[in-house]
Order: structure tokens, then C-alpha cells, then sequence
């Protein structure tokens, strides 16, 4: 296709927002209303689940508890929903603010205070940062903090699903600001190009740390970028749980069926800091926060509950759960922080499937040192082998 | 199995290799993208699968490094151990090839030794490369192996076609002798050997050590030389400072400081950028060497 005409125009129009419900929980999209209410109360539980949890445990950080903290609040339903619309074998590649994901399939709250307070009771051993979770059986692929790594992944391992003709996904979940890492450029053009079964999943919440989203690009967000590498993309509301949950189930059968990606970008809000490093009254307005609190994913989902009385859930019953969340977490928390540390010798272990022999003699090295200047050392919160 | 990356046009190294994943129902993937490759690679090991990551140049792996060095060799210590990325095999044809200049010839196993998680293997002709291929694919750990480009075209064997690995983390005395231990990988074994038959003439009996697994790498064999001989040389045609030859001297040195007649000696590069007109200099050949030998062993202490 000619022309004759020299247009310097950018796109003009911009990618429209699915959305099923309204701020009050009015439906707007009939055709999507038909998610079972079961599935839509359990999504509401394990939201608030995820909102009281967030709470104890940043309370807890700022207590000197534990050493550091990511919440999601304002985000409940970018995850909750996603991972609900999913199949439980789907592989997710979290950025590093997914735990609705994993509160959805059963990561308990012990595992999640465990692995904040760096005890031996953590499967990877108080290896990393709290909030870096990670859960095989979940399939949930360890959180790292390089930004944006996992989704080059995401694709390979959608590309192994495809070669080997299973009905499962990868899931890759980052920010808007992780969309600028080369990585993301990689993975996109690769499950592009190559049709792999990856589902990318882009948490669009405004905010890069500091960096406010139209100081990110000036582009239409993230999703016109999907729409450059030819994939199928969607924008979607990503307060509206409904919403979230119909797009990633139509989403995830559209990559099965087609054998190739697809994008979602999920329009939300980060409404707290970025992580426990952060002050982030620094460089937003109040009123942005207050505006931005009107939308929030757990009263919408509430309020289109109670509108349809599917709501097995009244106001008192709403607050009971929410005691049952925060005194679990905080049971959960005061018992994983009294736990001892990992065994001296889990600082050696998994560097490769089997020690090697310059580990071995490091390994003797330190045991020997300790042995030496043990009064320099407060090692007795260390599990002992 | 899946083979990424695109090779064959200039080295016709793996004429077979496209038809050969493809009569078996394997992936085979070509892509320009070295940061792409590593972590397409990776998430294809993630889930257990085997992948052949190529980097066309060792000289184009850097966008690779943050890849291969935070998440690749992190993989199974940050997960403890519930995932890993052991099917994971990085090949990048490395080294001087006679007109290379700064990206065509550079050798990067320096870097990549230095990232716990990771291995790194190097081989010195056709059988080892086999050998030692075969040995670092199944490995169940990511490993980065360098293959000498100077031998493609240059080097002629009989290989054995049955299936048959060489044990990684083995040094290989490949010429016993009584009077200098000479530790070196890859290309740089000819150069070595090439030195050893000029010292020959001089009545000087060199050992020759071939590391193959540069991290982590057998330093048993290393110091069981050096305590025979008392005489030592690394040689690598990476940059003298900071590179594989400083790690080995240190560590030979702290085993076996009292059995050394001389000081440990590196006989490498210079600290440039890998040169064109002048790489006839820049490389620390027979001659080099064979110096360091004489050198090394007028010294009685």
C-alpha cells in the first residue's frame, strides 16, 4: 500500500480498556458476566487475604521484624484473577509483586513468613531478599530482582510447551517500567516470531519506582508496543477483577488453541510505595492517592457481589475475615522470625547439583575458622547440623 | 533438544545440525539476539528440556552476561534447588584466528569463571570437543563452552563416532616431563607443545597440562605437577591481568609455595584490546614461551 500523502502522525487512536464492571460493580459487559460466583467469592476472599497479609507484614518491616517488604495494594486483582483464570500447571514468571498468584494456589501463610524471615524452615534456605518467593509445586518460577529477565524465559519455556504439545502456558508478569529493558524487546519478538505459548502480562500501576508512566514513553503504553510485534494484545481494566479474569481466560485459550502469545495490559494503580525502600509521598500527590482509592479492585468486586447477592460474605462477616487474615499472619510471622536461621552449610550447598572441590574446601575453611573464633560470632541462631 | 542461534554460514561447523533437529521433531531456532538466546535458552532448561544456546562470536556474548550471570548461575542456589537450569549449554567459538582483530578474536572465559553457578569449558582439539561437549550438555548445571575457532578449518582427527564423554572438572597431563609444568587450554596447547620441542633441544623436559574445565577447574593435578617440577607457566591468549592464569598462579602458589625453584610465571596477552596488524606480536607464542622456559629454569635457588 502506497501513498502520496507525507504524514508525519504517531498512532492517533488509543488501544480502548475492557472492562465488565464499574467502579459501584454495575455491569457494563453482559456478554462477560457469566464467571461462577464461586469462583468470583473465592477471588474476593483471597484479595482480602492478600491486603491484610501485605499490611501485617509491612508493619512488620517497619518494626525491624523483617528486613524488607514489597506490597501489592491497589493490585489485588491483577494476580488474584490471573492466576484464578489459569490452570494450576500454567508456569508463572513473576516480576517480584505476584503473590496474589500464589496466595490463590495455596502458598500458606507460614511459607510466606518463613521465607520473609530468612529461616530454615524457607526451601531456598534465606538465600535471597524477602518477597522473593518461588514454589515448584505451584509452579511458580523464583522471583529475582533484575527487572524484566524472566520474560525472554517465559518464552522459551512457552516454546518448549508448544514443541512438546501440552496444554500449558507460560505466564511472564512485569511493570510498565520493566516494558523498557531489552529484555522485554527479546522475549516479545522471539514468542512472536517464533509462536510460543507465553501469555505476557503487564501490571501497568503508573509507577516505576519514581518514574511516573508518561515519563516511561510516550507512546500508548505498553500495549501499542505488543501490537508492533504482531501479537494479539489486549488492555484491560485491571481493577475489575472481572474483567481480568475473562481476558486471561479467553487470552490463555486463544494462545492453547493458536500456538502462539498474547499480551494483556492491565491498567491498575501501585497505591503503596514501591517497596520498603521507598517513600513515595516523595513524588505523587496526595489527591492522586485519593482519586485512585476510589477505584480500588476489592470494594468493586465487593460491591458487584452484593448488587447480584452472590455475596456469601456480609459487613460483619467481611470484617471477621479480615481479623482471621491479620491474626493469622501475625501467628504466622512471630513463630517463622523465632525459627532458627539455615544451617552454616547451606551457604555452600546448590551452588551446582553436586559439591565441588573447591566448595568442599571453602566449606572446611569456614567450619574451622568458626571453630576458632567462635566468641566473635553469634551463631546461635543458626540451626546446627 | 532445541539448538538456538545461527552458526552454520560461517563455519559450516554443524552442516548436519538443521536436519538433523528437524528429523527428530526438535527445535531448531534461529535468532540475532545474543541477550535473547541465553535467556530463551534458559527458560527452555527452566522446564527441564535441553537447549544448545550458540553464540555466533565470543566476542558478542556480553549482552548475554547479565542473563547468564544473575539468573543462569543463580538459578538452583536462589530457588534452593526447586528449579535449575542444568540443560543449558552456551557454545561460543572463541580466540585468535589470525586476522580476528578486537571482535573476532577475544577470549572471555576470565568473566564467566568468575560467576559462581556456572561452568566453563574449554578444548584443545577434535576428540576433547566431543568428549567434553557431550559431557558439558548432559552436565546437569549451565555451562559456557568455548570452542577455539583457530581449529575449525585447522584441525583433523579421528574421532571416535560412538557416544563417549570426557570427565569435566579433569586437567589432562598431555606430555609428561620432569623439569617444568606448562598449564594452558585450548588453542594455546599447540603453542605449547610447540615450545616444549624448542626446549627440547636444550635438554629441558616440559610437562604439559591441558585444564579443559576452566571453573571449576582440577587443581590436583596442577599442583602434583608443580610439586614434581618447582617450575611453572600458565599461558592464555586472554589479557595477562586478571585473567585465568593469575587465579591458577595464586592458588598453585598458596599449595605449593615450598616446593617452587622460581616464581610462577604467566606468559599471555597484553592488557590491549585484541589487535589487528599487530596480533603476530600480541600473542604469547612458542617463542614467548619457550623464553619463560629458559628463563625459569636458570634460576636455582
Amino acid at each position: 500500500i502506497y501513498t502520496s500523502k507525507l504524514n508525519f502522525d504517531s498512532v492517533s487512536e488509543k488501544i480502548p480498556t475492557f472492562r465488565v464492571i464499574e467502579l459501584k460493580g454495575k455491569v457494563i459487559a453482559k456478554k462477560y458476566d457469566n464467571t461462577d460466583t464461586a469462583t468470583l467469592n473465592k477471588i474476593y476472599e483471597k484479595m482480602v487475604q492478600l491486603e491484610e497479609m501485605d499490611m501485617i507484614l509491612l508493619q512488620a518491616q517497619r518494626q525491624g521484624r523483617i528486613s524488607f517488604y514489597m506490597t501489592a495494594l491497589g493490585e489485588q486483582a491483577c494476580t488474584v484473577a490471573v492466576a484464578a483464570a489459569l490452570n494450576d500447571i500454567d508456569l508463572i514468571y513473576p516480576q517480584y509483586r505476584e503473590h496474589g498468584c500464589l496466595i490463590w494456589r495455596g502458598f500458606t501463610i507460614d511459607e510466606f513468613a518463613h521465607q520473609c524471615a530468612s529461616n530454615s524452615r524457607d526451601p531456598a534456605k534465606g538465600r535471597q531478599m524477602p518477597v522473593h518467593y518461588t514454589s515448584s509445586k505451584l509452579n511458580f518460577v523464583c522471583v529475582s530482582s533484575p527487572l524484566t529477565t524472566q520474560v525472554p524465559q517465559a518464552s522459551g519455556a512457552g516454546y518448549t510447551f508448544k514443541l512438546q504439545e501440552l496444554d500449558r502456558i507460560a505466564v511472564a508478569f512485569f511493570g510498565e517500567g520493566a516494558s523498557s529493558e531489552g529484555d522485554f524487546h527479546s522475549g516479545m519478538n522471539f514468542a512472536a516470531t517464533l509462536g510460543c505459548q507465553t501469555l505476557f502480562l503487564c501490571r501497568n500501576n503508573k509507577y516505576a519506582i519514581s518514574t511516573p508512566s508518561d515519563e516511561q514513553f510516550k507512546g500508548d503504553g505498553v500495549a501499542s508496543k505488543s501490537q508492533g510485534y504482531g501479537m494479539l494484545t489486549i488492555r484491560c481494566d485491571g481493577n475489575d477483577a472481572i474483567a481480568v479474569y475473562q481476558a486471561v481466560k479467553n487470552a490463555r485459550e486463544y494462545i492453547v488453541k493458536n500456538k502462539k502469545p498474547a499480551f494483556i495490559e492491565f491498567m491498575t494503580y501501585r497505591q503503596g510505595d514501591h517497596s520498603t525502600s521507598d517513600h513515595s509521598i516523595l513524588y505523587r500527590e496526595e489527591e492522586e492517592l485519593k482519586s485512585w482509592a476510589q477505584n480500588n479492585p476489592i470494594t468493586r468486586l465487593g460491591l458487584y457481589l452484593k448488587k447480584k447477592k452472590y455475596r456469601e460474605i456480609d459487613e460483619e462477616s467481611d470484617k471477621e475475615l479480615r481479623k482471621k487474615y491479620r491474626q493469622e499472619t501475625i501467628k504466622a510471622l512471630k513463630s517463622a522470625i523465632e525459627e532458627k536461621k539455615p544451617g552454616i552449610h547451606e551457604l555452600f550447598n546448590d551452588v551446582y547439583d553436586r559439591q565441588t572441590d573447591n566448595l568442599e574446601e571453602q566449606t572446611k575453611q569456614l567450619r574451622e575458622h568458626l571453630d576458632k573464633y567462635q566468641g566473635k560470632y553469634n551463631l546461635k541462631n543458626f540451626e546446627q547440623l | 533438544v532445541c539448538q538456538i542461534g545461527r552458526y552454520f554460514f560461517f563455519f559450516q561447523a554443524e552442516d548436519g545440525i538443521r536436519d538433523f533437529c528437524l528429523s527428530r521433531g526438535l527445535g531448531d531456532v534461529y535468532k540475532r539476539q545474543e541477550q535473547g538466546i541465553a535467556a530463551f535458552g534458559i527458560g527452555i532448561a527452566s522446564v527441564g528440556a535441553t537447549a544448545i544456546a550458540e553464540i555466533q562470536f565470543a566476542d558478542y556474548i556480553y549482552p548475554a552476561f547479565d542473563q547468564l550471570v544473575n539468573e543462569a548461575a543463580k538459578y538452583r542456589y536462589r530457588s534452593g534447588n526447586q528449579f535449575s537450569v542444568g540443560g543449558l549449554t552456551v557454545r561460543a567459538p572463541y580466540g585468535a584466528v589470525g586476522h580476528g582483530g578486537h571482535y573476532h578474536s577475544q577470549s572471555p572465559e576470565a568473566f564467566f569463571s568468575h560467576a559462581p553457578g556456572l561452568k566453563v569449558v574449554i578444548p584443545r582439539d577434535c576428540i576433547q570437543a566431543k568428549g567434553l561437549l557431550l559431557a558439558s550438555i548432559r552436565d546437569k548445571n549451565p555451562v559456557i563452552f568455548l570452542e577455539p575457532k583457530a581449529l575449525y578449518r585447522n584441525a583433523e582427527d579421528e574421532v571416535p563416532t560412538e557416544d563417549y564423554e570426557l570427565a569435566l572438572h579433569k586437567a589432562e597431563v598431555v606430555q609428561e616431563g620432569k623439569d617444568i609444568t606448562l598449564i594452558g587450554y585450548g588453542t594455546q596447547i599447540r603453542v605449547l607443545k610447540e615450545a616444549a620441542k624448542e626446549a627440547e633441544q636444550d635438554g629441558i623436559k616440559c610437562e604439559i597440562i591441558d585444564l579443559q574445565t576452566i571453573y571449576p577447574y582440577d587443581i590436583e593435578t596442577l599442583v602434583e605437577s608443580v610439586k614434581k617440577t618447582g617450575r611453572c607457566i600458565v599461558s592464555h591468549e586472554a589479557p595477562v591481568t586478571m585473567g585465568v592464569g593469575a587465579e591458577i598462579s595464586a592458588a598453585l602458589q598458596e599449595k605449593c609455595f615450598l616446593y617452587l625453584e622460581a616464581p610462577i610465571t604467566r606468559v599471555c596477552g597484553y592488557d590491549t584490546p585484541f589487535p589487528l596488524a599487530h596480533e603476530l606480536v600480541y600473542l604469547p607464542d612458542k617463542w614467548k614461551v619457550y623464553d619463560a622456559i629458559q628463563k625459569l629454569s636458570l634460576i636455582h635457588i
